[in-house]
């Protein structure tokens, strides 16, 4: 069971081997033995998840089943959901139960799936490690003394250790991808707009989607197929025909071009990280794919110009935290001001801090041009890179991350260390690109790598295919860290 | 350009976060280290070049100017540190 794919979950359940109620106390009984360690969880309430359980076989027992009907699903903290403590991973939150459901929650909940449990996660998704969190860093399962990444790392843990059959994140610059390579798993980042943020705590609100993360790209394209959807209180949700995302994952890959950027296989990326990737591609040339050569010249600046867009976008949309309508206030201050400097000062990390300062410059007068506006041109160069590679490729493929896991507290000093983790994974996100990240081997002391995907503008049934595919013919994929067991 | 600290006070009372002169020094080191990572992007020229702010560049959608919503203000301010008589309430602002 706690290897079940969510189609055999789904059949189970079907087939009345096991209840929703029986499943969810499964995993419950997981978290409850796992999570003291792993502290991938900042909110479980069992009593919650069993209730929706319930109603789950009730609906089961009437033939009333969706795909994800009776399934628990763990939910990154970063989901406002309505009765449940909503904390983003911040002290700012650490009181705020959900007054509403987020649309994805609501997605989930129509779809009759259960609740598992609020997963942990960097500060307000700023971070690659999951270790700015208020509640304390996530451990990785594949080795305790190493981070799972970020910011989605609870999820990753979660679902890496089977405490979870599958989780949501949200990635604004790789958070989804990032933690899905260093913790084994696959994960997917849609075309901006697919997955609605209303609801989602807004980090870089151009930048921001959520998706899922699980063990197959076959589950991630039942689950994609429940969080994506047209919301009109999204602003910059698009509108689209529905669409099965399973429909060619069978498609074989004879002819598939796959673009190799060289840019993302020099200087920077490990060796152990290469040798991985470069087997992966093997594989796919023996499934029938072409290798591509091609070029993103613009590659270097997308880390600078997103540490200029997101701090900015992250600096207005933090400027809401005031301790006036909702989450922490300061006890004791003066007048009105003093109140906003002490509840922010107190509430707000670190890391969200350094961000926040770092936006409020770049937008303010004087300094507008010469860096918010340059990054934003800088952006379009390198959505046109992308534009011109897809005219000879149908995915870009590469490592996920520069290396595997680190250590907990490796890289926590020097802030720019930590930002060159997304190096691969951000000009999906300056683009509004769909990226994956799968399974494709293992790297220094055992630790997984990941292979990113990258597809064009709504391409995610065609990239769920390579990855399906590739999943077929190996097993990466289904390996489970050591020592999570009985 | 490296940031003076006079910079960084001024930013963080901008950004109405309270900063000791202490953490105003270890945070000006490190945002000099993240602007000169920032910095690499002046040796690009972006003459002519559109910027881009968004995925699609759409634009907003328009909506008929009818009531939709019910009122959730009680449930609302049901998570807020001070309320009353459907006020919130925050230190006194007009002297």
């Amino acid at each position: 069971m706690l290897n079940a794919s969510l189609k055999e979950l789904a059949a189970a359940l079907a087939q009345k081997k096991i209840s929703s109620v029986e499943l969810t106390r499964l995993f419950l009984g997981r978290v409850a033995k796992l999570n003291g360690s792993l502290n991938a969880f900042i909110t479980v309430d069992a009593e919650k998840s069993l209730a929706q359980a319930r109603a789950a076989d009730e609906r089961i027992a009437k033939g009333l089943t969706q795909p994800l009907t009776g399934i628990p699903v763990a939910h990154k903290d970063i989901f406002v959901t309505r009765g449940w403590l909503t904390t983003c991973g911040s002290k700012i939150l650490s009181n705020f139960v959900g007054p509403y459901d987020a649309h994805v929650i609501e997605r989930f909940n129509d779809a009759g799936a259960v609740i598992l449990g609020k997963t942990n996660m960097d500060e307000f998704a700023m971070g690659s490690s999951t270790e700015t969190s208020f509640y304390g860093p996530v451990k990785n399962p594949w080795n305790q003394a190493y981070v799972p990444g970020g910011s989605s790392g609870g999820s990753a843990a979660a679902v890496a250790a089977r405490m979870a059959p599958a989780a949501t994140g949200t990635d604004t610059g790789g958070s989804i991808r990032q933690p899905a390579a260093l913790s084994g798993l696959s994960g997917l980042k849609p075309t901006y707009g697919r997955v609605s943020r209303y609801g989602m705590i807004a980090f870089a609100s151009s930048l921001d989607q959520g998706g899922p993360m699980a063990k197959s790209a076959e589950d991630l394209a039942l689950l994609l197929n429940v969080m994506a959807g047209f919301d009109a209180r999204d602003s910059t949700s698009v509108e689209r025909a529905a669409e099965d995302h399973r429909r060619d994952l069978d498609r074989p890959l004879a002819g598939l071009r796959i673009g190799v950027p060289k840019e993302h296989f020099g200087a920077g990326l490990a060796a152990d990280v290469g040798r991985a990737v470069e087997a992966a591609l093997e594989g796919f040339e023996k499934l029938g794919a072409k290798r591509v050569p091609i070029v993103l010249p613009n590659s270097a600046l997308s880390v600078p110009a997103y540490y200029v867009i997101a701090p900015a976008e992250a600096s207005s949309n933090l400027s809401r935290f005031d301790g006036v309508r909702y989450g922490h206030r300061a006890k004791e201050y003066r007048d009105l001001a003093d109140m906003y400097f002490r509840t922010r000062a107190e509430g707000f990390g670190a890391e969200v801090r350094r961000r926040i300062l770092i936006g409020t410059y770049v937008l303010s007068h004087g300094y507008y041009d010469a860096y918010y506006l340059k990054a934003q041109k800088i952006r379009r160069l390198i959505a046109d890179d992308f534009v011109a590679a897809f005219k000879q490729c149908d995915v870009v493929v590469g490592p996920t991350a520069p290396t595997v896991a680190f250590k907990i507290g490796a890289k926590a000093a020097d802030p720019v260390q930590m930002y060159l983790n997304d190096i691969y994974t951000i000009p999906a996100n300056l683009a509004g690109l769909p990226g994956m990240s799968i399974p494709c081997g293992f790297g220094k002391d055992d630790l997984p790598v990941g292979l990113h995907i990258v597809g064009n503008y709504f391409s995610e049934t065609k990239m769920l295919n390579v990855a399906h595919q590739y999943q077929k013919a190996t097993d990466w994929h289904q390996r489970e860290p050591a020592g999570i067991r009985p | 350009m490296p940031l003076s600290l006079e910079e960084v006070q001024r930013i963080a009372e901008l950004a109405r976060i309270g900063i000791s002169d202490a953490e105003a020094r270890t945070v000006l080191v490190q945002l000099n280290d993240i602007f000169e990572l920032i910095g690499r992007m002046q040796k690009v020229d972006t003459e002519g070049v559109e910027p881009m702010s968004h995925a699609h560049g759409s634009a907003l959608r328009l909506r008929e100017d009818k009531v939709t919503e019910g009122d959730p203000r009680e449930r609302f301010q049901s998570v807020a540190p001070q309320v009353e008589a459907g006020l919130y309430l925050v230190p006194k602002v007009i002297e």
